[in-house]
């Protein structure tokens, strides 16, 4: 028995009622702009007034739709496994996304990704064991442009069975999203029954729906595809400078994704996700690595389970530009505190420069980070009393208690044995000598021999061929 | 007399470091009210200030925020000044006229509006035409109001080709030579630039207005 669950905390239950409730006066008072024009009918139909395309929803109507979103979402894999569950203090890793470079492993130069890169991402990603989801991280430029989105699904199907996190770029790709996750279920029916997917929507900050992400909202409402909410107020730019005048207007423009959601089709799977920043008041750039963004997306997640949501959030990012000593600890705070927060989807491993470029060897070095948070928060556990009376009774100095009952039986759960990858892994904790004699290597080394590895490896479940070729069908067709 | 002058300038120029924007209209109301020399009001007392607002922001002690306000509080004083200045001096005033826009697919805007407000405040005439611009319509613009410079900003490798859009059209237009291209946002590089065949760009908004001054001959 876990003794207690590891937890931080920054906003207490008076503070959340509070947040909530001025997240709800802003909503109606100042409204939200709709920019779509299928969520403009469904807010009419509800009576919700307007000016233009500003709408004042009002607390009845989200009091009334909030009970419709489910508390807990469940994903599979491509192979219909259940591997994922968002709900209570449950916590998985998946890809920070969308890069829009790769860190080359050979070189270590940041460039332009191609379809190449994105597949040997997809099949490492396979691989690592601490990531329980993929997701679309890398746009690569050898495609038309109108096949930026959609196409790196169905790469990613393809190259991994891991579930996905995605996201249109246009309204058109959804369908094609769609058909491909459809495909790979056999039938729509099966793909709500399993989600493989979830899309990405992010309002514009402040208090704006667009046209594009409000339609991926209404189409995998109607789909039965669950739908990550990702507000990004941007503390001091976009949004209040404080932070907690950060999370109230995240929960108010997350908050109209839900009425937008639930209006479409009730019970719709949503998750309360977030990619909050404070602003960089010297390079006006936005730290995803900054102590104060992991503060504004621990109190999101506190409000999403305040809501009984499922959550998510950027973190385990880190704004260095090579994977260095600050993409270490940047990412190692990120991944730890979210991990505390208790946030159901973490995104962000491998990723460095504000989001902007995906790096193999941090997405590895992450991969460590996340086993040993998970440790962390299964906490210290009590298996039997007295704790160490009767085990310490057997004491013997020829063999100490290496090789006592209790300890062969409960080392590999006690304690996180790190990825070992053909005798590589990230954390060394050799002597000095044999670290010398294994080729004196930095952690940053080590995890590009273990990418190198990793890429060269069969995926763990190839994908059916009769499928593969189904959905190179798909895509070829979209190609033309 | 100049030294009395001279103390209003400074105090001038101290409102706007001290991003005391009553303090500096006030002043500017005086200068008016006292039928002080007015270019002389602005280039000496306000266009001084934002000089040190830029140079303290080089020193690394200020920061966006009073940097924008520093560019706020010269724009809103010299605007009370500007109407009465005679059309001659006007003329002399304005350093150059510059047409701004954030490249069309994209909406990233913020660094884009801090160039724009300091170049304004350092003198430039701006036509900010906001966010998700077509090239072809930015080039109609700068062509409508002669402007000297036209400054495209893009934060998206994918929208960042649009840049490129921009010379290419001025030279099949045949006016390629009218006007300096200047871009920003963050993947530009000085070698994107070359590749673009486009006049310049910079780091930050100070050294965007090093860059524009420098373009035009004024520095």
């Amino acid at each position: 028995m876990t003794i207690m669950r590891p937890k931080i905390e920054l906003l207490t239950n008076e503070y959340k009622e509070k947040i909530f409730h001025e997240a709800k006066t802003i909503l109606q008072i100042q409204g939200v702009v709709i920019e779509n024009s299928e969520a403009r009918d469904l807010l009419q139909e509800e009576g919700v007034e307007n000016e233009g395309p500003r709408y004042f929803i009002p607390d009845d109507l989200i009091e009334k739709l909030r009970v419709y979103a489910p508390s807990e979402i469940k994903l599979f894999d491509r192979e219909g496994k259940e591997v994922i569950q968002l709900t209570q203090d449950n916590i998985h890793f998946d890809p920070g996304s969308a890069a829009i470079f790769i860190q080359d492993l050979n070189s270590g130069v940041i460039r332009e990704a191609l379809s190449s890169d994105y597949i040997k991402f997809s099949r490492i990603v396979d691989h690592l064991p601490y990531l329980e989801a993929h997701s679309t991280a890398i746009v690569y430029t050898d495609v038309p442009n109108d096949a930026q989105d959609w196409h790196r699904l169905y790469l990613a199907l393809l190259n991994c069975s891991k579930p996905i996190i995605t996201g249109t770029f246009r309204t058109e790709s959804f369908a094609i999203m769609r058909d491909l996750l459809e495909l790979t279920r056999t039938s729509s029916d099966k793909l709500v029954e399993k989600p493989l997917a979830i899309f990405d929507a992010c309002p514009s900050p402040p208090l704006m729906w667009s046209n594009l992400t409000t339609q991926s909202v209404i189409d995998a409402a109607r789909s039965g595809i669950p739908s990550e909410f990702v507000s990004m107020p941007l503390a001091g730019s976009t949004a209040p400078i404080t932070l907690v005048g950060c999370v109230t207007q995240h929960t108010a423009e997350s908050l109209a994704g839900l009425v937008i959601a639930q209006l479409a089709k009730k019970n719709s799977p949503i998750i309360w996700g977030g990619s909050p920043a404070v602003f960089d008041m010297k390079n006006g750039t936005t730290p995803m690595g900054a102590i104060e963004t992991m503060m504004i997306n621990i109190a999101d997640v506190q409000m999403g389970k305040f809501l009984k949501l499922p959550t998510h959030a950027y973190m385990t990012l880190s704004d260095s530009k090579v994977p260095d000593a600050q993409a270490g600890f940047e990412g190692g705070m990120g991944a730890l505190l979210a991990g505390l927060a208790g946030t159901n989807m973490i995104s962000g491993p491998g990723m460095l420069d504000f989001e902007s470029t995906q790096s193999l060897e941090k997405l590895i070095i992450d991969n460590e980070i996340a086993g040993m948070v998970k440790r962390l928060i299964q906490g210290i556990v009590s298996y039997d009393e007295p704790f160490a009376q009767n085990i310490l009774k057997d004491y013997d100095p020829s063999v100490s208690l290496l090789s006592h009952p209790t300890t062969l039986q409960l080392f590999k759960k006690e304690l996180y044995l790190p990825f070992n990858v053909d005798n590589y892994q990230i954390i060394n904790r050799e002597t000095r000598d044999q670290w010398k004699t294994s080729g004196e290597t930095s952690a940053r080394q080590r995890a590009r021999e273990i990418a190198v590895k990793l890429s060269e490896r069969p995926v763990r479940e190839p994908i059916d061929d009769n499928l593969r070729k189904e959905l190179d069908n798909i895509a070829n067709n979209h190609l033309k | 007399m100049v030294l009395i002058m001279d103390s209003i300038y400074e105090e001038m120029a101290a409102s706007v470091v001290e991003l005391d924007m009553e303090k500096a209209k006030s002043l500017a109301q005086k200068a008016l009210d006292e039928q002080l020399p007015l270019l002389e009001a602005i280039e000496k007392g306000f266009g001084e200030g934002i000089k040190r607002v830029g140079n303290l922001w080089d020193a690394g002690e200020f920061f966006l925020p009073e940097l924008m306000r520093g560019a706020q509080v010269m724009q809103e004083a010299v605007d009370i000044i500007t109407p009465h200045l005679e059309e001659g001096s006007r003329a002399r005033e304005t350093k150059g006229k510059v047409v701004m826009a954030t490249i069309e697919g994209d909406i990233h805007t913020i660094g884009k509006t801090i160039v724009a407000t300091m170049l304004k405040a350092n003198g430039f005439e701006v036509i900010d035409l906001g966010a998700d611009v077509k090239a072809e319509d930015i080039i109609a613009e700068a062509v409508k109001h002669r402007a000297d410079l036209i400054g495209v900003s893009a934060l998206l490798t994918t929208t960042m080709i649009g840049q490129k859009k921009i010379i290419e059209l001025l030279e099949q237009q045949g006016i390629r030579d009218k006007f300096k291209v200047i871009l920003g946002g963050a993947p530009v590089t000085s070698k994107w630039v070359e590749e673009c065949k486009a006049d310049g760009y910079a780091e930050n908004a100070v050294a965007a207005v090093t860059k524009a001054k420098q373009l035009l001959g004024l520095s």
